[in-house]
């Protein structure tokens, strides 16, 4: 055995990540990067309009100028694919997914109305500056409150999409309540602003075949989606993305930038590169903006005894995109009668999509705060409040958690943030000249999971190969993968390389939903468990073996050897065990999904992580300024493969809720139907002033049945219920009840 | 953005000649004329690189003042020992402003002569008078919640957005510009302009004319000053409102007093009239009150910018009150003092 070998990592230890090097030193390369001869770059030309058609383009200055190599619009594009199921990848909600430079149809602000192609990105943007475009501009609407009157619930649902279900008697539960409140609150539609923008180099590799770099959380589904819109061979797209630079959810759907970087490729039989710029990051996905009424009734004790829950969030005039958003209150708390109600408005936008918590971090955010209203009202601790009402099955569905341990996160959460010493009336704490307050909210998330293969290779010199779909978004999904790999098969991670986002590799889904350590985690864990059986079954051939009378079950996998457990003198190494076989390699390739595993009906338990997440704000009451000085995030997310990783994904999406309780929003001009603030100067997220102490915990939550590793990720819950417990320590510190996020100074004063 | 030329001038006497060229910019660390060439608002044909030129010193003036070089950066402006000293409001206000990185680069000359953050201003699909004079105004009856309270115009309600400028008015700075006509020095009051008709004109700079210093007067304010900037986040956003603030105390009255309004107007905003009002007078919260009513006179909210009204007088009032303590705000503790 090589004595200088590291040890190999353990899962739950704080692994750094494993690409960590190669993204500090800028050789990890992302979708815009990947250096192609002769490439051809591409400017997008988006409309000045909301809605109406397109009369003329002017092109001809463009075309004049030096290096212009193709100017492509609705007039000169090439065939593409009529159906609309053509262009209805995985995750596509129903309706008439959008097709850039498809007809003279304008549908949004912002949308692209002609591609210049030239030699050089700095020709294609000059070029571009110089094409004038004609209207006939329609009526439209972007106003979300104008388009209330038209809501409507879709015949077709979102596949993703869970209803609601009433339970008793509403009404009459309003009318006995001894406390009762009722609010209607707001929140601002979102735009994705990843760091990376959404890019996509692809390279024409002749005879009908290409190889696309694209930011994109699911190489095989926008793989699918080329192939089908533009009539490629499946097998002749190669779609890679071994770096993303953040998403949310904005890589979920191809965006429009892998589209016509391949529309220019195919028309033209040349690479091309096309990136978005940051103002045309605010023509995609967004968090929709909603609009949630919340009434809730308690009994004299504060007993939660009724509630209802009415939301509308916004979706396109071409897409029906749904999110599920009153169903989380229902299911958190204990409550006899409770009903839900959701519909969708359509604005003259583009589709909205899911961002980081869909669903969730709208109506479990803005239900958590009318959770607080009803404290006070019933003149329970808001913490308290929830803890007399907790629920320990899912009170909507009526069924048992596979686990829950989200009064333990209550727990933990209030100790370490010392809940205790908080006053319960508002404007009774202060420090100095600035008010204090203290809020909480609970938050949750599903636990899901997806079917995905892996395969593995193991070397004779003790090198291990790990090959998955997957996609690794910023979350850590190359460091996972490679603990539990190390773990498994006891390699050190230095010998293990992880290859991830490649649709040429086995099938993964789309990275999202927070399944992706669960599902790939799953995936690699079995693929490394049937590999240690060919090994082990190899190491019983090795001559005199002495683990010849061994079953599996006594072996470890340790320091690249087979031991045994009992005795760990008896070994035999990876190496030897090959030889023994004739084999040069060691391969397995395994696929998991709900049904192999024998886990049981989805339809019988519900999965789901929870979070107690509690905030301390600052207030100056003169100014309005507002300060969080303080969060505790207190996670029961099964296991945690890696507390390190878990830890940033849950920091982010505090971050993320804090921005969501105090300062993202879009600000559209209706007039014109436009956002206006289209850059980030003025779209604002928190900036590192507006961040300070944030404490992560994750509770203990063993949970065998809910995956088969028992995990439940983490990538969403952070945001989940954050921008709640702020707005609801914004309340206790100043007595004003703020229903309207982002929470911006002039509300505070107002 | 569209094609230009380069030139690296030699010296400012043919900066200038070039510079009163139609269609010529000078370029100074271009973190506000690069982005606005991006995205097509400003298409120079030519560029007059002006940061090699030699004002890129802080210099002492004879009669005590400090003379800063117009290409000294911001952040050199900041943290110079001097400044610190002698001009901490100064100080405070640049370091209110942007980002460590955008500071560095940033020049002095380019502060003040970088354009409003309007919106409809840097989007081209959009009307604006600033522009593209005659085209209308996109943000009167738009979105306006960074747009101006006071000194507006039926042409255009845009606000100047420096920090440091407003500092500069406060101190009561003077700007030597040097152009094809010679050279001559303006003071910071009528540097920037109002809109009025013509809002595309953001200064009084003649064509060719550019910016070689910024004097600072002796007279300085280093107890009882305070630069106090409310945003949409504790850093890295433009004012809302800002106010800056010095005062000489002379036996717990004040003898002196100058305030500057940033985030309100197309130029620093300041009011003698209402400086006069505390000259003489105890501190009071009452008389902040009527120096902030003094102050805001005439200021009219353009609908999502309304209650910078209300806003900027709590700020006046908390700026006074940290002056006159000589407590003024700090711009790394977003507590605000
Ligand atoms: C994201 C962002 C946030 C910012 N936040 C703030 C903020 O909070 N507060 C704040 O005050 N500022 C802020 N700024 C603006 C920043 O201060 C200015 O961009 C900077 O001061 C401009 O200086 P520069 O040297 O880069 O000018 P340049 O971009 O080179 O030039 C700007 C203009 O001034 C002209 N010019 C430059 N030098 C001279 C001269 N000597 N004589 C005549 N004309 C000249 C140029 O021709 C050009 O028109 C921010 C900028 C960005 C990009
Ligand atoms: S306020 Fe001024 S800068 Fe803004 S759109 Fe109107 S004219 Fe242009």
């Amino acid at each position: 055995m090589n004595t200088h070998v590291n040890p190999p990592a353990r899962i739950g230890e704080p692994l750094s990540r494993v690409d960590g090097r190669l993204k500090v030193t800028g050789h990890a390369r992302y979708a815009a990067e990947h250096p192609v001869a002769d490439l051809l770059y591409g400017w997008v030309v988006s409309s000045s309009i909301a809605k109406g058609r397109i009369t003329a383009i002017h092109e001809d200055a463009a075309r004049a100028v030096a290096g212009v190599v193709e100017i492509i619009t609705h007039k000169n594009r090439p065939d593409l694919a009529k159906a609309d199921s053509a262009y209805q990848e995985q995750v596509a909600p129903p309706g008439k997914p959008f097709r850039a430079l498809y007809d003279d149809e304008v549908q949004y602000s912002l949308q692209p109305v002609a591609l210049v192609v030239a030699q050089d990105l700095e020709t294609a943007r000059y070029a571009a500056s110089l094409i004038k475009v004609d209207y006939e501009a329609a009526k439209h609407n972007t106003d979300f409150r104008i388009a209330q009157g038209e809501r409507f619930m879709p015949r077709r649902k979102r596949a993703a999409y869970q209803p609601p279900k009433n339970r008793g008697d509403v009404d009459t539960a309003f009318a006995e309540a001894a406390h009762q409140i009722a609010g209607t609150y707001h929140l601002a539609t979102h735009v994705h602003n990843p760091m990376e923008m959404h890019a996509t180099t692809v390279v024409w590799e002749g005879d009908e075949r290409i190889t696309v770099y694209d930011k994109t959380q699911g190489s095989q589904n926008t793989q699918t989606y080329l192939a089908n819109v533009f009539g490629f061979k499946k097998e002749n797209i190669r779609v890679l993305n071994p770096f993303v630079g953040g998403a949310f959810g904005s890589g979920l759907r191809p965006q429009y930038q892998a589209y016509l970087a391949t529309m220019a490729a195919k028309m033209l039989e040349r690479s091309v590169r096309l990136v978005m710029t940051r103002p045309q990051m605010f023509s995609h996905v967004h968090r929709p903006e909603a609009l949630q009424a919340v009434s809730l009734a308690t009994d004299s004790q504060g007993h939660l005894t009724g509630m209802r829950t009415e939301a509308t969030t916004a979706t396109s005039r071409f897409e029906n995109y749904m999110e599920t958003v009153v169903n989380w209150g229902l299911m958190a708390y204990a409550c006899p009668n409770a009903e839900a109600d959701y519909t969708i408005a359509p604005v003259d936008s583009y589709t909205p999509g899911d961002m980081r918590a869909p669903g969730a971090a709208t109506g479990m955010t803005l239900f958590e705060i009318a959770m607080d209203e009803m404290a006070y009202e019933a003149n329970v601790d808001p913490l308290e409040f929830r803890l007399i009402n907790y629920s320990e099955k899912d009170a909507m569905h009526d069924t048992p958690y596979t686990s829950k341990a989200l009064k333990e996160a209550y727990a933990e959460g209030a100790a370490k943030f010392g809940w205790d010493s908080r006053s319960m009336a508002p404007r009774s704490m202060r420090d100095g000249s600035e008010l204090v307050g203290w809020g909480v909210a609970t938050g949750m998330w599903d636990a899901m999971f997806q079917k995905t293969s892996a395969r593995a290779r193991l070397s004779a010199n003790g090198d291990l190969l790990l090959e998955t779909a997957a996609s690794d978004i910023g979350t850590g999904t190359y460091t996972i993968l490679a603990q539990i790999a190390s773990d498994t098969l006891g390699i050190p991670v230095e010998q293990i390389s992880v290859k991830i986002g490649d649709s040429d590799l086995p099938m993964s889904p789309i990275e999202g939903g927070s399944w992706t350590a669960a599902s790939a985690g799953a995936a690699v864990e079995a693929t490394c468990q049937s590999l240690g059986k060919k090994l082990f079954e190899a190491a019983q051939k090795v001559k005199n073996s002495p683990l010849a009378d061994a079953k599996i079950d006594d072996v470890r996998f340790d320091y690249g050897r087979l031991l045994s457990k009992t005795d760990p003198d008896k070994s035999v190494s990876y190496g030897e065990a090959m030889a023994a076989a004739g084999e040069v390699s060691i391969e397995a390739e395994e696929t998991v999904s709900s049904g192999i595993s024998g886990m049981i009906s989805q339809m019988r338990k519900s999965r789901n992580t929870h979070s107690a997440v509690f905030a301390e704000v600052k207030v100056d009451e003169e100014l309005g300024v507002v300060r969080v000085t303080r969060v505790v995030c207190a996670v029961a997310a099964g296991r945690i493969i890696n507390p390190k990783t878990a830890r940033s994904q849950i920091l982010g999406g505090v971050v993320m809720g804090i921005g969501m309780g105090l300062h993202e929003e879009t600000f559209v001009d209706h007039r014109l139907g436009r956002i206006m603030n289209h850059d980030l100067a003025e779209y604002h997220v928190p900036a590192n002033a507006d961040i300070h102490d944030i404490e992560v915990i994750f509770v203990d939550e063993p949970d065998p049945e809910v995956t088969p590793m028992g995990v439940k990720g983490v990538g969403e819950i952070g945001i989940v219920g954050t921008a709640a417990a702020v707005a609801n320590a914004i309340f206790h510190a100043t007595g004003k009840r703020l229903r309207d996020l982002p929470i911006t100074i002039d509300k505070i004063l107002e | 953005m569209n094609r230009f030329s380069y030139h690296r001038a030699g010296d400012v006497a043919e900066a200038a000649q070039m510079g009163a060229e139609a269609d010529t910019r000078f370029l100074a660390g271009g973190t506000n004329l690069v982005d606005l060439m991006k995205a097509n608002v400003e298409r120079p044909t030519r560029l007059v690189d002006i940061s090699r030129l030699p004002h890129n010193k802080i210099e002492e003036l004879p009669e005590g003042g400090l003379r800063l070089g117009a290409l000294v950066t911001n952040a050199d402006t900041a943290y110079d020992a001097r400044v610190e000293q002698r001009y901490p409001l100064l100080s405070s206000a640049i370091l209110a402003g942007a980002s460590p990185q955008l500071r560095n680069a940033a020049t002095n000359g380019g502060n003040l002569n970088q354009r409003t953050r309007c919106y409809y201003f840097y989007d081209t699909a959009t009307a604006c008078n600033k522009r593209e004079p005659g085209s209308g105004c996109g943000a009167i009856n738009g979105v306006n919640r960074i747009h101006a309270i006071l000194g507006t115009s039926e042409a255009c309600i845009a606000t100047h957005p420096s920090d440091m400028c407003v500092a500069l008015a406060a101190l009561e700075a003077e700007v030597r510009v040097e152009g094809p006509g010679g050279a001559r020095v303006i003071p910071f009051a009528d540097y920037h302009r109002l809109p009025g008709d013509e809002p595309s004109k953001d200064n009084t700079l003649q064509p060719g004319e550019i910016v070689t210093a910024i004097d600072l007067p002796a007279d300085s304010f280093t107890e009882n000053y305070t630069y106090l900037k409310l945003r949409d986040r504790l850093s890295y956003a433009f004012a809302l409102v800002s106010v800056a603030v010095g005062l000489t105390m002379e036996g717990g009255k004040i003898a002196k007093a100058r305030i500057a309004l940033g985030g309100v107007a197309h130029k620093p905003w300041r009011v003698p009239a209402a400086e006069a009002l505390l000259e003489g007078q105890a501190p009071s919260p009452e008389l902040f009150g009527r120096v902030a009513d003094a102050l805001l006179q005439g200021a009219v909210g353009q609908g999502t910018n309304d209650f910078k009204i209300d806003l900027a007088r709590r700020a006046i009032r908390r700026a006074l009150r940290q002056a006159a303590a000589g407590t003024p705000q700090s711009q790394t503790d977003k507590h605000v003092a």
